[in-house]
């Protein structure tokens, strides 16, 4: 074997453990690389009441309501499968709405998430005002609204 | 391909191919740069915050590009031991690191009025700022030794350690939940974005590749010319007065 045959098939093998490597650990720590949890895992898994964790997911239509005091809002998280009630705070993202998907932060006590951070999600379609009313008005809109 | 290792031949490949590069790149970003902030439309949900994609999107391709683009010229080194793959590296380091640290910080100025937070640790966005500092890395090793020989290889190993992390940017959004929305272009069913807003897109894409192979070429001239500046300077040491005549004649 030439030298240079040798160097290219300790590279390979090099290649080969370091990606195998990063493999096991990315699926080891699974969980912790996860920014958020969906309403299903967090009423199915057991997390602990203090343990501050993140939940994703759409806002339920309808579910949005200003409390008493004017600043707290509560408003329904859902996977479709599962939904969550969240208590939040402060001021809302620009592009937290009814249907929107959103992030929140936050402790999950006695069935009700209690967020100190709301982040709104994007998705990944990009298209002008135009053609969302357009598709919207064909009744095709396979969107969150 | 290995045609191309002869320094002189590749010199004067990137002699030739230079100004159509510079021509390419000036032309497509000015056109790339008309339509994405002022002939392009506002989008339905983000309306005009959306013109920071234009500039976002291709220099995080372009951050990816350039590390495959340097671990692929390190492996050609480590293997062959080819000097220009090692220059072109070398030369590729600080572009592609540019193009993460753009990327960074254009997100992070989209991020704040979409998401509401100008960071989030979420697997994309780690694993772009990791590769931010593979760049850092790779060049400071490069740097770390008296025998630049030894740094070249160094560096170069480290490149290649950290190809593992490309696909790992590219999938992240697949893999996990993440802040970070999916991919809208390179997808398996079609791109999830308007054409009026994937043309200047795809402009701008061009335009920065055009622009790093401008830059590239300049760079790997440059640390030619470096290198033979040193080892005349080198020679002109090493070589006592006495014999200087008799060197220069032959």
């Amino acid at each position: 074997m030439k030298r240079k045959h040798q160097r290219m098939s300790l590279l390979g093998l090099a290649a080969l453990a370091i990606a195998g490597a990063a493999a096991l650990i990315l699926t080891a720590f699974e969980d912790n690389i996860v920014f958020f949890h969906s309403p299903t895992d967090l009423v199915t898994k057991e997390f602990s009441p203090t343990q501050r964790l993140r939940v994703g997911g759409l806002v339920e239509q309808g579910s949005v309501q200003k409390q008493g005091d004017g600043v707290t809002v509560r408003f329904v998280v859902t996977d479709t499968a599962e939904s969550v009630p969240i208590l939040f705070k402060g001021i809302l993202p620009d592009l937290f709405r009814e249907g929107q998907g959103i992030v929140a932060e936050g402790t999950f006590r006695n069935g009700v998430f209690q967020a100190s951070e709301v982040l709104a999600k994007h998705d990944e379609t990009y298209m002008p005002r135009e053609v969302a009313d357009a598709i919207k008005a064909t009744g095709q809109w396979k969107g969150d609204e | 391909m290995h045609s191309f290792a002869n320094p002189t031949r590749f010199l004067r490949l990137t002699r030739a191919l230079q100004p159509w590069a510079a021509g390419v790149a000036l032309v497509c970003l000015a056109a790339g740069l008309y339509f994405s902030l002022f002939a392009s439309p506002a989008d339905y949900q983000q309306s005009e915050t959306v013109r920071i994609m234009y500039v976002h999107v291709p220099a995080a391709w372009m951050a990816m590009f350039c590390y495959v683009a340097m671990a692929a010229g390190s492996a050609s080194f480590l293997i062959w031991r080819h000097r220009v793959a090692d220059l072109v590296a070398k030369a590729t380091a600080p572009i592609g690191a540019s193009f993460t640290f753009l990327a960074l910080v254009t997100g992070s100025l989209w991020g704040k009025p979409m998401w509401g937070t100008w960071w989030v640790w979420d697997a994309r966005l780690t694993s772009v700022l990791i590769l931010f500092f593979l760049y850092l890395g790779y060049m400071a090793l490069y740097n770390a030794f008296d025998d630049q020989a030894r740094g070249a290889r160094a560096a170069s190993v480290l490149a290649l350690v950290g190809v593992v992390n490309v696909p790992i940017i590219k999938f992240s959004v697949d893999w996990w939940n993440t802040l970070h929305q999916p991919a809208s272009v390179v997808r398996l069913d079609g791109p999830s974005i308007h054409p009026s807003m994937l043309t200047p897109l795809l402009l701008m894409a061009v335009g920065y590749t055009a622009f790093y192979a401008w830059v590239l070429f300049l760079r790997v001239r440059t640390e030619f010319a470096a290198e033979k500046i040193r080892a005349l300077r080198f020679r002109q040491a090493a070589v006592p007065p006495a014999r200087e005549l008799k060197s220069q004649e032959g």
